[in-house]
């Protein structure tokens, strides 16, 4: 049976769309089971965007819980190959609380996992295809990348303290620069030092105006020459390129290139990724690794819009309608790709293309 | 895209100070001091549009994005932990976040401690870092007279002059937090107007630079 291009919803196109990509560039789809063992979690909490979690207990008691990440799912059920490199994407529900309702919520996920030997054309490839991804959903969209390794050669600049350095970060995270120099201030860092973060804080912008920047500010970092290769290798994407270095994730499990995409109109990121080595070390694991997912329920405000009729034909018909022409039109009108609705009367605020009565 | 920044100003009097300061800054919008009941007004030329909202709502219509940018004291954003950007410090509508009880209260730290507060989550963050256990009743006003009818130990509140902690012979125990009024702003709304959105942020600092 053919399926029509009216009967998907532009999320589902979006996820054909993006299923589509990741297949043209060699990712093998990852399907998993809905649930996992709780304790995967637990040890992992502070990966997780919350760590409230839906348990229950299986048939032999023990506690399983219904996943609110993929990621932790594909590492733990993937085989360690640091010599190689396994390319896999996933379209999976995961279920979380929802920051407003505080209730738990489904939500459709939608991305790329690159395990095993990462080198630097891995890199650029996800961030191509995040790039790419974007570009499907919105022509107006921004893929804002940051080099952790930039962000934590600034820190050992600054203070050698962990705490202070989460701390930092944190404001860092809230381009609270002033809360930055009241931080300094308290804990009696040097103007100069702290004016060095506050100027790698601030900056974002089109990325060859940063990295000149970044080459003035921190000479000596050597994450910039990586980083550089990064960014002349995504050229083709320059005008939807930023660097930024107000990070606010975990950088306990990621490292160098993290980033995250925007689309004009929805209020929050809609993509995440990065490199997250160090979470693969913690679970045991020998092989590097960068992704990202698609955040497909923050599209509900943009995709929604879309629909100018609920239905293309209206037909309408009465008692002394015969049933076999009846049948027949419907059957007619179907056949010929567009939708229609057999009702005896007009319900109130149905929108349709045209009415017929028969 | 939309072309105009949309600013949420918290109403009431901080407000109607903040607005000077963008008037000041050059994101004037006459209409605005025009007696009468409106909630949005817009100058096409400046490329700005305000709104006005019930401060505590400030941060909830900047972190979805109704508004690009708004005022939020510290306090509402440091309860409610809003995913947004904090710019400026504007150094108005300045207070403090402060535990208070009355003047001869002497912690036993045997017992928990039970705080009322309008604060859940600052009161808990702060007494998590102390390693101190307490029992928090959330109110929604006049949290004072809380200690005082023996609801609670001590209360955890904003204190501006202290003066409403005097009436009621209250007084600060120990102060957690400055507070006051910061310019914020949605994190993709900066992306897509950063350029308007630092240069309204620049303006805003040179305000406070010669105030």
């Amino acid at each position: 049976m053919k399926t029509s291009d009216y009967t998907l919803r532009d999320d589902e196109k979006i996820i054909f769309a993006l299923r589509s990509l990741f297949e043209k560039y060699g990712y093998e789809q990852y399907k998993m089971v809905k649930f996992e063992e709780y304790d995967l979690y637990v040890r992992n909490k502070e990966f997780l965007v919350s760590d409230n979690i839906i348990t229950f207990n299986d048939t032999s008691g023990k506690l399983m819980a219904l996943k609110p990440d993929v990621t932790l799912s594909i590492i733990k059920n993937t085989k360690d190959e640091p010599d190689g490199i396994r390319k896999v994407y996933y379209n999976e529900n995961v279920y979380r609380v929802s920051k407003s309702s505080k209730a738990f919520r489904e939500l459709m996920q939608v991305g790329i996992e690159c395990m095993g030997n990462i080198d630097g054309y891995c890199i650029s490839e996800t961030l191509s295809l995040a790039a790419m991804s974007l570009k499907l959903i919105s022509e107006a969209s921004i893929l804002s990348i940051t080099d952790l390794d930039v962000i934590s050669y600034v820190i050992n600049l600054v203070t050698d303290d962990s705490r202070l350095a989460s701390e930092l970060l944190a404001l860092a995270g809230e381009k609270n620069l002033h809360g930055i120099a009241a931080l300094c201030a308290e804990n009696g860092i040097s103007d100069e030092k702290c004016g060095l973060f506050c100027k790698v804080v601030a900056l974002h912008g089109r990325p060859g105006a940063v990295i000149e920047s970044l080459r003035e500010i921190i000479p000596g970092c050597p994450a910039l020459i990586p980083l550089s290769e990064t960014v002349r290798s995504l050229g083709e994407y320059e005008d939807m390129l930023e660097l930024d270095f107000s990070y606010s994730g975990n950088i306990k499990y990621y490292n160098g290139i993290v980033f995250k995409g925007y689309v004009d109109g929805v209020p929050a990121c809609v993509l995440s990724g990065g490199q997250y080595d160090k979470l693969m070390a913690k679970m045991g694991r020998k092989s590097k690794a960068i992704g990202f997912a698609v955040y497909l329920d923050e599209l509900e405000k943009i995709l929604s819009r879309g629909k100018q009729y609920d239905v293309d034909t209206l037909l309408i018909y009465g008692d002394s309608t015969d049933r076999k022409a009846l049948t027949e039109k419907v059957k007619e009108l179907a056949q010929s790709g567009s939708s229609v609705l057999a009702l005896r009367k007009v319900p109130p605020k149905l929108r349709y293309r045209q009415l017929i009565e028969i | 895209m939309d072309k105009f920044v949309n600013v949420a100003l918290p109403k009431g009097r901080l407000g109607e100070k903040v607005y000077s300061m963008f008037e000041k800054a050059g994101y004037e919008c006459p209409s605005i001091r025009e007696p009468n009941r409106k909630l949005i007004f817009e100058n096409p030329e400046a490329g700005v549009r305000y709104f006005w909202v019930k401060p505590s709502d400030v941060a909830i219509y900047v972190e979805r994005g109704a508004a690009d940018i708004g005022v939020a004291g510290k306090d509402i954003l440091l309860e409610y932990e809003p995913d947004v950007f904090e710019l400026l410090d504007l150094n108005v509508g300045k207070c403090r976040m402060a535990v208070a009880g009355p003047g001869d209260f002497r912690d036993d730290p045997g017992r928990t401690l039970i705080v009322a507060t309008k604060f859940s989550n600052i009161a808990s963050t702060y007494y998590n870092s102390l390693g101190r256990d307490i029992d928090i009743i959330h109110l929604n006003g006049s949290i004072e007279i809380a200690p005082i009818l023996g609801l609670s130990d001590v209360i955890v509140d904003i204190v501006e002059t202290g003066a409403t902690l005097k009436e009621n012979n209250l007084e600060v125990l120990e102060n957690i937090v400055p507070i006051s009024a910061r310019l914020i702003s949605n994190k993709a709304s900066f992306r897509f107007k950063s350029d308007k959105i630092e240069e309204i942020a620049a303006g805003l600092a040179e305000v406070i630079k010669n105030d």
